[in-house]
């Protein structure tokens, strides 16, 4: 079985400076990786990376044995490689339920002309948007805020908003970046459990958190990376004793 | 559609998002008082009606501004450049050419939306701002060509004697006829407007005007979205300046000066900017406020600049958003949930 996402060798340089030096890695379909990491290692510029926010300096970028190195964001998206943001970025005029419509973007159709006729297969398409949508609100526990402005939801509230969105697209590979920041515990248990939900039905999760219970209880595979470079890779338990990793996190 | 029979009243009134009295009525007033205003000059006619007729012909400008600037929170300054080409395809090829009115219009439409392709697809993937100081220059290029361009457009003599409104045969030459068609055209493109904005399109411009990285996380196209927009704002952008020139029977280079960019900008935002009812009811507002204070005769103009600055201060969202604040406040004796 091919992997989902194989990174090689990527490289980012800035100036003299470099943030991603050469780091190789696997994501298996229907596995959560987790990239960790001391701050500042270098690990949500090697998201960037993957997710074609910024072109590499040297390396490839592989998506289901595709080369998709140089590929726009909207282009890896289409393929099914969806993000989230670090700093949440949502659609603050936006009610809660619209933001998550507008994930569906590339898994519905119709441009102007059926937006002004609005024949009979737009209304249902449209019915069936918004049903879809409460029904990926009440997943992530946000059910109850469908029709509030995004801008009025909590910090908190915001991320899971920022998750249900990226799964109306549908991924096949979920990028989240450091999606149980400003979580409280209540909201980060239900995220683990939909974590391992999302891989079991079928979608390859890769994400960079520092909640390190988080990441011990949902990720199958560890990537550490220290100074641009990776520096261990493996199961949870073996990462945890990895005297490299702990010379990172402690020394 | 989705909700069930069995919703009774008592819980759709709860519901945030969903229907209630005063939700309704909340979003029924700015068309009220558009509807009023017109009302008000189809009954009284004369200078009140072509006063109205203007205001009308704006409307749809806006409107189409809108598309552009409130839904996909994008800025242009050269929107009267399309209505120039709109006005004068409409002017040059009715009088000069003899051509129907409608084929005139579509033929002004196809200029104006070629036009803005060619300006708008190298300017609108750049970053930034690039697209707000290019449509600045072609606003004022279209003006000097409009003035310059003496063979076609007659320069500061303008063009006159253009045949009024009119379809195969019937044509619109009182006031209030007008109106009436006017008022059509207004109602076809907001109709056109909010179902742009409920649909997928109108997804896609909402999410660029959020965040175009958050867009294009989620594959959306952004530079062909923006485009898309563009050309929408262009097409209602001619189609208002062909209107025009058939109302007023004469064209003239000033009617698409800087002056028209800076009345629709004040239209729009005194209206609420990214509503549907703003541009109407800000056009209509704008249009008629002027008149109304001309008993204070020298102080018609300050008292103009004073009632809209009172108006921005305490409806900074623009009329139409003051209606949707009355309707998103929770209700005094309710619970929310």
């Amino acid at each position: 079985m091919t992997a989902c996402l194989k990174v090689e060798g990527a490289t980012k340089t800035f100036g003299g400076l470099t943030a991603v030096n050469a780091v190789s890695f696997e994501v298996k379909p229907r596995s959560v990786t987790a990239i960790i990491g001391p701050n500042g290692a270098g690990k949500t510029t090697l998201f960037n990376l993957i997710s074609g926010a910024l072109p590499l300096s040297d390396g490839r970028v592989l998506f289901e044995g595709v080369d998709v190195t140089a590929e726009e964001p909207e282009a890896k998206a289409a393929r099914g490689l969806i993000r989230t943001f670090q700093l949440v970025k949502l659609f603050p005029e936006l009610s809660a339920v619209e933001n998550v419509k507008v994930g569906f973007h590339l898994r519905s159709r119709g441009g102007l002309l059926s937006a002004l006729l609005r024949p009979r297969w737009v209304r249902q398409m449209e019915a069936e948007i918004d049903d879809r949508a409460r029904a990926l609100l009440d997943l992530v526990g946000l059910g109850a805020a469908a029709d509030r402005p995004a801008s009025a939801l909590s910090y908190g509230q915001g991320r899971l908003l920022e998750v249900a969105r990226a799964l109306a697209a549908g991924p096949k590979l979920l990028l989240l970046d450091e999606p149980a920041a400003g979580l409280n515990a209540d909201e980060s248990a239900r995220l683990a459990s939909l974590i391992r939900r999302i891989a079991e039905d079928g979608t390859a999760v890769l994400l960079i958190e520092h909640d390190m219970h988080l990441v011990m209880n949902t990720a199958d595979d560890i990537v550490v990376v220290d100074f641009g470079k990776k520096i261990a890779q493996g199961a949870p338990d073996r990462i945890r004793e990895d005297p490299a990793v702990i010379a990172a996190y402690l020394g | 559609m989705t909700s069930s029979p069995s919703t009774t009243l008592r819980e759709a009134a709860r519901a945030p998002g969903r229907v209630s009295l005063r939700g309704l009525a909340a979003r029924a007033a700015p068309w009220l008082i558009a509807a009023c205003v017109v009302g008000y000059a189809l009954v009284v006619g004369g200078y009140a009606a072509t006063v109205v007729a203007f205001a009308l012909i704006y409307a749809i400008f806006v409107s189409g501004l809108n598309v552009f600037m409130g839904l996909t929170a994008q800025v242009s300054f050269g929107q009267s450049a399309f209505a120039a080409i709109g006005g004068y395809a409409s002017a040059v090829l009715t009088t000069e050419y003899e051509w129907g009115l409608l084929p005139a219009m579509g033929a002004g439409l196809a200029g104006a939306l070629a036009f803005a392709f060619v300006v708008g697809y190298p300017t609108l993937r750049l970053k930034g701002h690039y697209l707000s100081m290019a449509t600045l220059a072609i606003g004022m290029i279209t003006y000097e060509v409009a003035v310059q361009w003496d063979s076609v457009t007659q320069g500061y003599l303008g063009i006159s004697g253009i045949p009024p409104l009119g379809i195969a045969g019937y044509e619109a030459t009182s006031d209030r006829q007008i109106l009436v068609v006017l008022s059509l055209c207004v109602v076809a493109t907001v109709l056109a407007v909010a179902r742009i904005r409920r649909s997928r399109v109108g997804r896609a411009f909402a999410g660029l005007a959020g965040s175009e990285e958050a867009a294009r996380a989620l594959g959306i196209n952004v530079a062909r979205y923006k485009l898309l927009s563009f050309l929408l704002s262009a097409g209602f952008g001619s189609l208002s300046g062909s209107l025009f020139v058939h109302v007023v029977g004469y064209v003239s280079p000033e009617v698409f000066s800087l002056h028209m960019v800076i009345l629709s900008f004040t239209m729009l935002y005194v209206g609420g900017i990214g509503t549907i009812a703003g541009p109407v009811v800000g056009a209509l507002v704008v249009s008629v406020l002027p008149e109304t204070f001309r008993a204070f005769r020298d102080y018609q103009d300050l008292a103009y600049g004073a009632a809209l600055i009172l108006l921005l201060i305490f409806a900074p969202r623009g009329l139409a958003g003051l209606f949707t604040a009355i309707e998103d406040r929770p209700a005094k004796n309710g619970r929310s949930s």
